[in-house]
This record gives structure tokens, sequence and C-alpha cells, in this order.
């Protein structure tokens, strides 16, 4: 579904991303770890198509087709979907509103019909029980006066009722109680399918515990440093990051 | 410069959809302003004699007035002798149904989707349209009268109630209150009169539709509302002007007036021509708007959505003299382009717990440049008053302008005040992440700018919310995005 192919990122004049390789099939649960800096939010903006960075070297293949090419809007409407680290504030625009707009461009773009407002309603009602959303919530203003785990499970509600191919969670754990986490995590792996992949972006491995991932991939300094299964995550929430900057040190004046 | 800047400017650049001419024979006067001039108009339109003395003391004391330079606001000087203040559709008599109506005529009105004739009943809307200076065609008039609701031309009125326009013409806006208005007074052409009677509630929205026609022709126009003790009118006023070369000078002067427990509801879509990308050729709105709380309990209400207009130059405002009488001002001000709008309101309060509300939305985008202007002034008779004003502008890309100038007046301790304000910029973040949910950078600052004015939309009547929000849309196509 998706290849990513020694991706080089600047921001500015920095160069943020040294050549990240990555493949992703449909089915699948990737989590991307890391340390704070080490690229981790960089890839998940470029890969939903964030224009502050700009990509020096490098691919980014999305069911067969140039990413790299594509505008954000039309990413979002061929099934990619970021759930925010930091969701933005649209002030005086409802919720329902603003989703059924995404939702019906993403349908003309699969040559779907429109949802009427009684079908939109009745989706909207579904979604909210799998994830627990206040009804309130929903007719509020996007994200506007929204605590921060309210703004996170709007995110995972939103992605539910978008349904996309490929999923990318760019920290939602982080800034949520333990209560919360189960809610989103809940909400993800219900979600899961043989048809949709995710790609989790954490710095902790806790959410783990509740959306089992199939591959971990450890970012360090702009490049995936290691790739393992889930029992990286858990040797990783023991030793920490720190270690494997050495390794990785002591890999490079190896070759 | 980012995509979403570039986005914004490339939008910035669509046509006025309204641009065409109608041609129609025009009974015009040659161009120019004198003594006869103002004569020869009350002439034409058969004025008792009151009237002409009234515009001749205007047009005298006109004469002795400066052009005010405060507004933040840039044209070359305007040649007041090069205007013709006249003209009129030829026409011998009134026409008394929509079949003596100019063929040509109601085309114009079908491509400007109003709704002239059969659809009116339908929409629940009677229209009083002026096309250039006279009034063309009255509608629903009868229906009305059942009620002892007057609503009509001012020239009719002028013929039908001299005593109701003597006595209240120029009781709120007086022919010496400034130049544009007492400009207004000497020349003004035509324009509504509406009468409620005590204790009526108008069962309709009674809409104007004005636009501007014939080449060089000032519109003067002049409106009165006066709503009885008791009574409730919203009055709904929308406007689009045909493209031209030339600036047009449009300077109009509203008064309303509400006895005791009386509510008038103004609401108004100003959309005219803007200009060129140049700023060349739009018209320039410089328009007195005041509405006197003669009565206890009384309230009179303004939403204006501004999207037209090279110059926008009005300041809808209240005179709270009734105790507990109310004063509100809803409004929404885009400029792109070249266009300048210094717009805002004055709440005088005056009577014993009166309360106002204010709240003002500014848009720039493109070139435009967006001031508001507002005065809340506290008499030392006001006790116990109150006003809440919020005053938001929102810039679009990184060309335009916004300013604030609130003034405060407070002669009575025991007046509450709250302001707030704030400036924001349609930020990349909020682009971004409504485009990653799907939506085009189009769709995106549409939905972003109708968020924003939310607040003001919801005071509009329903028929109006929806075309304010395709009209925001539309301007926004054209000159944000």
């Amino acid at each position: 579904m998706l290849e990513i192919k020694d991706l080089h990122v600047k921001a500015g004049d920095k160069e943020i991303l040294h050549g990240i390789n990555l493949k992703v099939k449909a089915g699948e649960v990737h989590s991307i770890m890391g340390p704070n800096g080490s690229g981790k939010s960089t890839l998940a903006q470029v890969l939903a198509g964030r224009e502050s960075y700009e990509v020096t070297a490098g691919q980014i293949t999305y069911e067969g087709k140039d990413l790299l090419q594509i505008a954000p809007e039309d990413r979002a409407r061929l099934g990619i979907f970021m759930a925010f680290q930091y969701p933005v504030e649209i002030p005086g625009v409802s919720n329902t509103y603003f989703l059924k707009a995404a939702l019906n461009a993403i349908r003309k773009e699969r040559g779907e019909e429109e949802v009427d407002a009684l079908d939109f309603l009745n989706l909207v009602k579904e979604k909210m029980e799998l994830l627990k959303i206040d009804e309130k919530l929903i007719s509020r203003p996007v994200n506007e006066g929204f605590s921060g785990g309210e703004k996170k499970r709007n995110e995972i509600f939103q992605l539910a009722v978008l349904e996309p191919k490929l999923a990318i969670l760019d920290e939602t754990d982080s800034g949520l109680d333990i209560d919360a986490l189960k809610v989103v995590a809940h909400g993800v792996n219900s979600l899961r399918s043989k048809d949709r992949a995710f790609i989790v972006v954490t710095h902790y491995q806790r959410i783990l515990n509740y959306i089992i991932p199939d591959y971990v991939h450890v970012l360090y300094d702009g490049r995936v440093v290691k790739s393992g299964g889930k029992q990286l995550a858990i040797e990783l929430e023991k030793k920490g990051y720190s270690w494997l900057g050495e390794e990785t040190v002591s890999a490079q004046l190896v070759n | 410069m980012p995509t979403e800047t570039k986005q914004i400017q490339d939008l910035a650049s669509q046509e006025y959809k309204y641009g065409f001419y109608t041609d129609i024979e025009a009974d015009s006067i040659p161009a120019g302003l004198n003594e006869d001039v103002v004569a020869l108009i009350s002439a034409k339109k058969n004025e008792p004699e009151f009237m002409l003395e009234w515009r001749l003391k205007a047009y005298r004391h006109w004469l002795t007035m400066k052009e005010p330079k405060w507004p933040n606001v840039h044209y070359p000087p305007i040649d007041y002798q090069g205007i013709v203040y006249y003209s009129a559709p030829k026409k011998k008599d009134s026409p008394k149904s929509l079949d003596e109506v100019d063929p040509e005529l109601l085309e114009t009105y079908r491509k400007l989707g109003i709704p002239l004739g059969e659809q009116e009943l339908l929409a629940g809307v009677a229209v009083d349209a002026v096309f250039d200076s006279v009034s063309v065609a009255t509608t629903f008039k009868e229906k009305l009268a059942e009620l002892g609701i007057i609503f009509c031309s001012f020239s009719e009125a002028v013929g039908d109630h001299p005593e109701l326009v003597k006595q209240y013409l120029g009781s709120v806006v007086p022919y010496t209150d400034n130049f544009f208005a007492s400009l207004n007074s000497a020349v003004f052409s035509d324009g509504s009169f509406c009468y409620i009677p005590e204790g009526v509630r108008c069962p309709m929205e009674l809409s104007t539709y004005f636009r501007i026609n014939a080449k060089n022709t000032g519109q003067f126009e002049r409106t009165l509302i006066i709503a009885e003790k008791g009574s409730y009118v919203s009055y709904l006023e929308g406007c689009t002007a045909p493209m031209r070369d030339e600036n047009q000078l449009h300077a109009a002067v509203v008064e309303l007036i509400a006895h005791d427990d009386a509510q008038i509801k103004y609401s108004t879509i100003q959309n005219w021509y803007p200009g060129d990308d140049e700023g060349k050729g739009g018209i320039y709105n410089f328009v007195t708007k005041r509405g006197k709380c003669l009565g206890r309990n009384s309230k009179i209400s303004w939403t204006q959505v501004e999207t037209g207009s090279a110059i926008t130059w009005k300041y809808p405002s209240c005179i709270l003299l009734g105790d507990n009488s109310i004063g509100e001002f809803y409004s929404v001000a885009l400029t792109k382009k070249r266009q300048q709008a210094d717009t805002g309101t004055k709440m005088i309060h005056i009577g014993k717990n009166t309360r106002s509300t204010v709240i003002s939305k500014g848009i720039s985008a493109g070139h435009g440049q967006n001031t508001y202007r507002g005065l809340i002034k506290i008499s030392k008779s006001a006790t116990g008053a109150r006003n809440y004003t919020q005053c938001d502008s929102m810039l679009i890309g990184d060309q335009c302008g916004a300013h604030t100038f609130p003034y405060i007046e407070i002669k009575n301790s025991t007046a509450q005040m709250e302001h707030e304000a704030s400036t924001s910029k349609i930020g990349e973040d909020q682009m971004f992440y409504c485009q990653s949910r799907g939506l085009s950078a189009e769709d995106a600052v549409s939905m972003i700018v109708n968020g924003f004015c939310k607040k003001v939309f919801k005071e509009l009547p329903m028929e109006f919310a929806v075309e304010a929000d395709r009209l925001l849309s539309v301007n926004l196509e054209g000159s944000v995005g």
C-alpha cells in the first residue's frame, strides 16, 4: 500500500529525515517510536502532505501512485488520514458540518453519492457510540474549547467516520489519561481490517499495550535505526532510547 | 511563498458576477448641481412646497460644508458638478402591474435572481424595487394596506402621506448632519417609505433591491421607517450593480424611528461593484444610517453584510432615547482587491437602563483595507446603561490590513462596558487541517470565514442568511479562496 524509499526531508535549512525506508501493507499496524526530535511527527506530516517541509530526495509510493505529486486534499480523498498531534480549532464551524463536507468530498472521489442528512446522522450516531463521544461534542464548533482529551477523541471519531485506507496517528496517546487512552485504542482496534493499515506514531510504549502493532520501527535522529516486532517496544520501554544512539554510532563506525 | 497564500492570491481575481448593463432609455437631466437642479428634481417629482424648501435649505447648508477627511479611506477628489443628479426610466405613468413593467427591466431582475412576480408570494417577500432613481414596481401593497401598513416608494409617500413625511423626515438625520447626508437631503431621488401602525406585527419581511444603473448617475436614496407603539417590522435591503469604469457615488440616508415597545430589524446585504484589480470603477458607498429608539422598551437592530463597493463609509447607529431601549449592530465587512471599508456604529445612550450590543467581523483579503470605527457614548442621564462590544478582524494573505478605532465616552459612573477585540490570520494550520480532511483550499477558506461570521449571520432573516453565506463564498472564490 505504502512504500517509502530513502526519504530525505528538510524544514528550513535543517535536514530532519536522513533517508527513511518503510513498507506498509494493507491490514498491517506499524508503530513508529522514538525520542523527541527524532523526526516522527515530520514523517507523519510529510505523509499527509504538509508543505512547510521540503522533500529533498527519495520517494513515497501510495497504491502505485507518486504520493509526493498529490495535493493534501487529494491524498485525503484517496484514503489517507492523519490524526493530528495538535488538532486545530475552527471557530463557528460545527463538527457535523465539517465532517459531512469532508465525507462527501471523499465519497465524490470514490464515485459514490453524497450522504444525505439522515444517513449521515445515523452514521455519526453509530460511531459516537463506538468512541463514547458525547452527543454535545459533535454539534459544537470543530475543536473549539475542547479539552486535550476531547480533541484527540474527536480525531479518532473523524477517522471512524471517514474510514480511510491508511490511518496515521500522530502521538494520539500523548496527553490522554488511561481511560481516554483505552477508549481511543478500542476505537482504533475496532477499525482494524484487512484492507486498512495504521501507522501509530508514539513516544511511549503504553498505547501499544492496547493497540498491538505488527511491526515496530525506532526512529532516531532522522533514521530508522531498528525494526522489529512488538517485543521491540517492550524492550524500549525498559531500556529507553539512549542505548540506540550508541548502537547507531558504532554501526556507522563499522560501516 | 507558502502555497496557501498563493492559492488565496490566485483566487483573488474572480470577476464580478453581476457586471452587466441594461440598455433602457433614461430620462436624465444634465450633469451638475445648483439651486435650479434641486428645484427641477423637486418639480419632476411633483413635490409639495415644504419638500422643495427642505431640499433648498439642505443644499445651501451643503455649500458651507467640507467633505470629511477623517475616514481611513483614500480616493481621488469627486467632481460634484460632473454628476447627473436625476435619472428615471422613461415611462409616462407608474405601472399598475408587472405586465406594464419594461420586459428588459424584468430581465435584469431575473439575471440578478430577484424574485419579482409570483415567486414573491411563495417567498412571502414584498419587493419595492428601485431601478435607478424611481420605483418601478411595488408589490403586496394592498395586502399590507389591510393591516394599515404603508410600504411604498418615498415619492409616493410624499404625495399620499405628506403629514408623516413632514413629521419624520430629517428627525433622525437632520439635513445639517454631515456632508453626504446634506447632499442627499438636497437631491435625493427616491427610496422606500414604511409605516407600521400601533400594535401591528408586519407579517412578512419587507424588502427592497437597489440597483445603480445609467451612466454617471449618482444614486441618492432616502429611506424612512416608522414603527408605532408596540409594532414590529423586519426590513431587508440588498444591492448589486453593473460593471462600469467611472466611480459612482452612492450617498444614501436611512432613518428609523421606533416608538414605545416597537421593534425594527434592518438587514442589509451590500454587494455593489468593488472595482477591478486596480480598484478602478467601483462604487463609493457613503451612507448615513441611523435609528432613534424614541419610546420606552423600543429596540432597533442593524445587521449588515458588506462585501461590495470600492469604498464603504457607513456607521449604522442607534440613539437610545427611551428608557430600557435596546440598540444592536451586527456587521460582516469583507474587503478584497483594492477595496476599502471604514465602518462601524455609534450607540448613543441617553435613556435609563439602555443596552447596546456591537458585534463586528472584518475580513481583509488581497489588498483590502478594513477599518472598524465605533463610538459608545453613555450620557449623564443614562443611568444603568450597558454595552457589549466585540470586534474581530481576520486577515487572509499578507497584503491586506485591519484597523480598529473604538471610541468610548462615559459620563455616568453606573455604566457597564465590555469590549473584546481580536485579530487573527487564516493560518496555514487551519488550512492544512481542512485540506487533510479532503476539502479544497477554496472550500476550506469559505468554511473558515463563514464560521468566523456565524454570530452575525444568525441575526439575519432565514432567506438572507442563505444568501449571505453564498455571497461570501462567491466573493471568497474571487478574492480570498
